[in-house]
Parts: C-alpha cells; sequence; structure tokens
C-alpha cells in the first residue's frame, strides 16, 4: 500500500468509518445534541426493528443478482464471440441508458406498469387481464427494477472476461473431442469465472442497498434497509439508530463476502485484477 | 545448492532458523507494534468520547435576553426578498409562455422590493434536513421566507433557535385581518415565530366512479379505508404526522390530548388495516396520480391536493372530512435565522394579509386562507371558490378538525417507534 492509497483510505474510509462508530454508539436528540454513552443497545434495537427489511433486502438483492447474471452473461457471450466488429457499438447500446438519470428510468417503469397504463388498460379492456391484476407495489416489480437498473454493472465485467478468453483454447477443447457445450462448462466457464466474481460483487452490494425502486415501485411490504436507514437519518434525525443499522448492514455484507470469498478461492478474485 | 536445506540435527542444535520457527519470540518491530495497538485502542476510546454531535442549536443565536426589538429597529429595508415555497403553491398566470404571479407583481410595484421567488420544498423532513447544518453553522440559507407545516418541524426549527422572532411592531394587516385561530395559535404563542400563510383538512380523497358503485353511498368514514372490497385499493399517508393523527381519530381519540396508550390503540387499527392487504401503499406526496388513474379508489388526502387536481385535469375526485373527524394543519411563514433581507420578509408578510392580496392568493392556490375578508372580494372576482367549502369552510367543518400532537423530543422517539414499522413494513 503506497503512500497516497494510505492517505485516500484514511481520509475517505478510515476515518469516517471511525466516525460512524462512534456516532452508533451514542444516545440523544437533535434538540439537546447526541453524547457517546457506549450505548451498544442501539444496535439491539435496530436489529429487532429492521428484521424484516434486513432479510427482505437481501433476499431481493440476492434475486435481483441472479436475475441480471442469467441476463448478462449471454449477452456478453454473445457481443464477446459474436460481435465482431461492431463489438462498441453494442457495448455503447448496453450502456446507453446511463445518460439518463436512474430515478427517471425507474419512474418511466412507474409509468409503464401503471395498473390501467398504456401495457395493462388495453389488456384489461379486452379481458385478457383480471381488473384487479396489478405489478406495481409488489416484490415482483422492486425485483424488477434492481435488475433492470443494475444489468449493466453485471454485464460488463463479464465481457471484459470473456473477451480475453483465448480462443484458440476452445479450438483445442474441440480438437480433443469436446462437445460444445463441455467446451463451454469446461473451458469458457471457468475462464470467465472471475468476471462473474466481479459482477457479483457489483451489483449485489449496491442492491442490497438500494431504496429507489423500492420507494418508486414498491408498495406494502417492500420497504428495504436502505428505505430505513434514510428515514433513521433525514425523517427522524436519529443519527446513532442510522449509523447502527448502516454498521450491521456493512457487517453482514463484508462476512457474507468473506465467506462467498473462501468458498470460490481467492485466486479468482487475483483473476479480476490481472 | 541451497544452504537452507543443511539444516543442523541434534539435540542441541539451536540454530537461528529452526529457533525462529518453534518458538514464538516477541521482535522489537513486533513489541512496537503490539504497543501501537494498545496506544491505539485507548486512542480510539478517546476518539469515541470526543466525537459527540453536540446540540444543533445555532450556535450564533441570540443569548436568551438578547433585544429584538432593538435589532429590528436597526435594520433596513434592501429592495429585495428570497422567498422559499412549496411547488404550486401561489397564484400564478400562464403570460407569453413564463409563469407571472401576479400578487408578486403587485407588491414589487407598490414597495419597489424584487422578489427572487422559488419553489424549494417538496416536504418538511427532507427540506429540514437541507437547510440544518447551515442553519447549525450559523450561516444564511439563502431565503428570508420559508414555508414550513405546524408540527414536528417548525417545533425543531423554533426549538433549535433557527427563526428570527419576528418583527411584533409590523404585524399591522395582520392583527386587524387574520381569523382569530391563527393569531396567538398553539404550536407558536404569540406568532412569535411564525404568521399563517394557508390551511388544508386532511381527510379522504377519493374517486366516486370506483367507490359509488361499492358502497352505494359517497365515502363517509375512516370505516370505509377498512371495507374488504377495497383490498389493495386503499391509499395512505407514509409519514410521522398525518399518518399516526388520523390513526388516532379513527380510534375516536383527540390526538392532541392523546395518551401513549392511545398511540398503541391506533397502531393496532393501522397494522389491521394493512395486514388485512387493504393498502396498496403509503404514500409521501405522489397519491394524486394513482387516485385520478385509479390505481387507487380512495387515501388520505390534503384537501387542496383534489381541488387542484380537479382544476387542472377534471379528474371528478371528491374530499370529505369523515364523521369521525379530520385533521387541520397550517402551513407557516418564518424568517430563518442569518437570513440577508429580514425588513423586506416583514413587509411582505404583512403584505399578503391584506384582503385584496389574500383573495388573489386564494383563487390560485385552493387551500384555506387565513383571511376571512378574503371571501367579500372573491365574490365579486370569482364567486365559485367564495362558495367552496374547501377554501372558506363552513364553521361546522372545524368542530369536526384537530390539530397535530405536538410531541416532546423523547415523545416523538417513542412515537416514531410505535408508527413508523407500520408504514415502513
Amino acid at each position: 500500500l503506497g503512500l497516497p492509497g494510505g492517505i485516500w483510505l484514511l481520509v475517505f474510509f478510515l476515518i469516517p468509518i471511525l466516525v460512524m462508530a462512534s456516532v452508533s454508539l451514542q444516545t440523544g436528540n437533535l434538540i439537546d445534541g447526541f453524547r457517546q454513552t457506549l450505548h451498544v443497545a442501539n444496535y439491539w434495537t435496530v436489529i429487532k426493528l429492521y428484521r424484516t427489511q434486513f432479510i427482505r433486502s437481501l433476499e431481493y438483492g440476492g434475486l435481483a443478482t441472479l436475475a441480471t447474471l442469467l441476463i448478462a452473461y449471454p449477452m456478453a457471450y454473445w457481443i464477446a464471440f459474436h460481435g465482431g466488429r461492431r463489438k462498441s457499438t453494442y457495448l455503447f447500446l448496453l450502456l446507453l441508458p446511463f445518460f439518463v438519470s436512474f430515478v427517471i428510468r425507474t419512474i418511466s417503469w412507474e409509468f409503464l406498469l401503471a395498473d390501467q397504463g398504456i401495457l395493462f388498460g388495453p389488456l384489461k379492456r379486452i379481458h385478457l387481464l383480471p381488473a384487479s391484476f396489478h405489478v406495481l407495489a409488489t416484490s415482483f416489480a422492486v425485483v424488477a427494477g434492481l435488475t433492470y437498473n443494475f444489468l449493466p454493472f453485471t454485464a460488463l465485467p463479464i465481457y471484459v472476461a470473456l473477451e480475453r478468453i483465448d480462443h484458440r483454447l476452445v479450438e483445442a477443447a474441440e480438437d480433443l473431442y469436446a462437445s460444445k457445450v463441455q467446451a463451454f462448462l469446461r473451458v469458457i466457464l471457468p475462464l470467465s469465472a472471475p468476471g462473474i466474481f466481479a459482477a457479483f460483487l457489483l451489483t449485489f452490494v449496491p442492491a442490497v442497498s438500494d431504496f429507489v425502486n423500492a420507494t418508486i415501485l414498491g408498495g406494502v411490504g417492500t420497504t428495504m434497509i436502505g428505505n430505513a436507514i434514510q428515514t433513521e437519518y433525514l425523517t427522524n434525525n436519529n443519527y446513532p439508530l442510522g449509523a447502527a443499522l448502516s454498521f450491521v448492514l456493512m457487517a453482514v455484507l463484508v462476512v457474507g463476502i468473506f465467506l462467498y470469498t473462501r468458498a470460490i478461492g481467492t485466486e479468482q478474485i487475483e483473476g479480476v485484477g490481472t | 545448492m541451497n544452504d537452507a536445506t543443511n539444516i543442523p540435527t541434534g539435540s542441541n542444535a539451536q540454530a537461528p532458523v529452526v529457533h525462529g520457527l518453534t518458538q514464538r519470540r516477541l521482535s522489537r518491530r513486533e513489541l512496537l507494534r503490539y504497543a501501537g495497538a494498545g496506544v491505539g485502542a485507548v486512542g480510539l476510546a478517546a476518539f469515541l468520547e470526543a466525537c459527540g454531535i453536540q446540540s444543533q442549536k445555532s450556535k450564533s443565536a441570540a443569548s436568551p435576553g438578547f433585544d429584538w426589538q432593538k435589532w429590528w429597529n436597526q435594520q433596513k429595508q434592501t429592495g429585495t426578498l428570497d422567498f422559499g415555497n412549496w411547488p404550486l403553491y401561489i397564484d400564478a398566470v400562464q403570460k407569453g409562455g413564463k409563469t407571472i404571479h401576479p400578487s408578486i407583481n403587485l407588491f414589487t410595484k407598490e414597495t419597489g422590493i424584487k422578489v427572487n421567488y422559488s419553489e424549494p420544498i417538496q416536504d418538511d423532513p427532507s427540506f429540514f434536513g437541507k437547510i440544518q447544518p447551515q442553519l447549525a453553522a450559523g450561516q444564511s440559507i439563502g431565503y428570508d421566507i420559508i414555508v414550513i407545516t405546524n408540527g414536528i418541524y417548525l417545533t425543531k426549527l423554533i426549538e433549535l433557535n433557527y427563526l428570527t422572532p419576528l418583527d411584533q411592531t409590523r404585524l399591522k394587516n395582520f392583527r386587524a385581518n387574520a381569523a382569530p385561530k391563527y393569531q396567538n395559535p398553539s404550536y407558536d404563542p404569540g406568532n412569535k415565530h411564525s404568521m399563517a400563510w394557508q390551511s388544508g383538512f386532511t381527510g379522504i380523497g377519493y374517486n366516486p366512479k370506483l367507490t359509488d358503485k361499492v358502497l352505494g353511498r359517497p365515502v363517509n368514514s375512516l370505516n370505509d379505508l377498512l371495507n374488504p372490497a377495497f383490498k389493495h385499493k386503499v391509499g395512505m399517508f407514509g409519514d410521522n404526522q398525518d399518518f399516526p393523527n388520523m390513526g388516532l381519530v379513527a380510534v375516536g381519540v383527540n390526538p392532541e390530548v392523546s395518551t401513549v396508550s392511545d398511540w398503541n390503540r391506533a397502531a393496532d387499527w393501522l397494522k389491521k388495516q394493512r395486514d388485512a392487504g387493504l393498502v396498496r401503499q403509503y404514500y409521501e406526496q405522489n397519491y394524486i396520480k394513482p387516485l385520478s388513474s385509479g390505481d387507487i379508489a380512495l387515501s388520505m388526502a390534503w384537501s387542496g391536493d383534489i381541488f387542484q387536481a380537479n382544476a387542472s385535469s377534471n379528474a371528478g375526485l371528491k374530499f370529505v372530512i369523515p364523521q369521525e373527524g379530520g385533521l387541520v394543519w397550517t402551513d407557516n411563514m418564518c424568517i430563518p435565522m442569518h437570513a440577508q433581507h429580514p425588513v423586506d420578509a416583514m413587509i411582505y408578510m404583512d403584505f399578503v394579509y391584506r384582503p385584496d392580496v389574500a383573495a388573489m392568493l386564494a383563487d390560485g392556490i385552493d387551500y384555506i386562507t387565513p383571511v376571512p375578508g378574503a371571501q367579500a372580494v372573491l365574490q365579486k372576482i370569482d364567486p365559485p371558490i367564495a362558495k367552496d367549502p374547501l377554501v372558506f369552510p363552513p364553521a361546522d367543518w372545524y368542530s369536526k378538525v384537530h390539530r397535530y400532537r405536538v410531541l416532546t423530543p423523547s415523545e416523538e422517539q417513542e412515537w416514531n417507534g410505535i408508527f413508523e414499522p407500520i408504514y415502513q413494513s
């Protein structure tokens, strides 16, 4: 770790995180001020209050990550191996939605999926769908929104990994009588694993803590942990509970990622860097 | 050959390399590191102690005995006014592709004060979050007038000394023309910090096309929000103010004098409603769109929103104060601390209490004006508005509505803990 890197980490990571750790143990309110009381009970309070939202966030984040991987892999595969001279055009198309704000894109889904909107309205009028059918304000809508919003983050690292594969290895496998499926499973998939790993991290971590999709596309029983943190900080001005909540989320993610890394093996992560 | 492989054997062999492998030895370097860690741990504890968040009360706010009247006498009119308001909350006319505000133009014409009017306030909590750090640091937030709803955040602003006490000598129109209930309100005794901008009711907004068939009558009761026929078709507010207070009204309690056990009963009512699958969403602001499009059939609503939706798009919505009761709230003009043009702000705040100006505003906003005299003016310029009960409510409406519960900081924490988990499910 060089000196610039060390200073960077100190200023933008270590100090903020220590301040947050301190805040998470305080008690008080905005008007009288917050005092350091080493009040560990803040952690039990938030876990008790928001257990459901924690579990739900991991669930939604996991489902969305799985869905993005299933959609992004074939997409990246096709661009990497069959994109030909137009590869960069396809990549540009993949990134094109990024030119519009994330919130606006999510709101346009709200518009498209409205109960009587341009999609479901006509279908209901001709009785192909029951009048009570709706997609908005359901878990499905939130997971779908997450999937849509994070798809490029998943596709790009997978594409980079696939693009780097030496195609002669596949030919060699075929020369040794491997079928297409075997060549894919035993050559391409393992070689693209670092990309999948990176894609997983880049999607899962922000998806779990997202709050925009739940706010716009969700309804009752779809609140995610990001919404709870936002409420504690901005609505209740209860900074200690907000900080404790953030720490619990961080701890869950760090432990989860650590176990995941151990299971997959560290060489995969190094593979991402090379 | 590699010498390292030639490890001496035998019982007394104490080659350094073997020693190092078999016995734990504290090197000087390690010792330093452990010592460092010890100091670090102590330092961390000290650090944790040190960084308590101080009271967020305005640092440069004047001391308790400060003579505000003397301060006001030293202030001068500047000819500029920065007014921060909520969207669609003033009279507006489209002229040549530009939006103009006739009441503001009149003000500039009469006083020569130029008004920079903007609409930065989307809701109280987030606006409070935005201005709080600057006010705590004793800086100007760039507005001379802001509009804040009575309740949690207005109380916080007052308690934290974030508001400039008003110049009581400049309230001539206000004292002469404001309805009695806006003079000396319970949330700001003596109008020390605030003057009403407009008020409104919280009740039920509904789409009669969807509800009349089901009920065979107009919506008129909070129990209609529990009717199983409206499964997934009910909207509720997701906030710490209207939502809990409406729950208290639903269980027959006057929120203003409610106790913790009442809060729990209200929470049970609200939970029952949610768990029966009636509520589609807990809305912050955006309930009008789903109500007009039929995504929901009825919802908690603010009176003026329903009026504006009907005026702008013929949505055909209706508003009712349920027979059990409703809520009334007031948005208030306040002068934040360190405002650059306080005298201009005072002149404007009193100006809007002239009946002719109040009539212009009421005509454009459709919420409840604090100036009863505006009705006579409107009878001449816009008779339908003068007759509208949402703008000039009959006396018996007032007897059915309550104000929000005023909460102390510790009560607020308990209150939030009871009601928040219901809408944040």
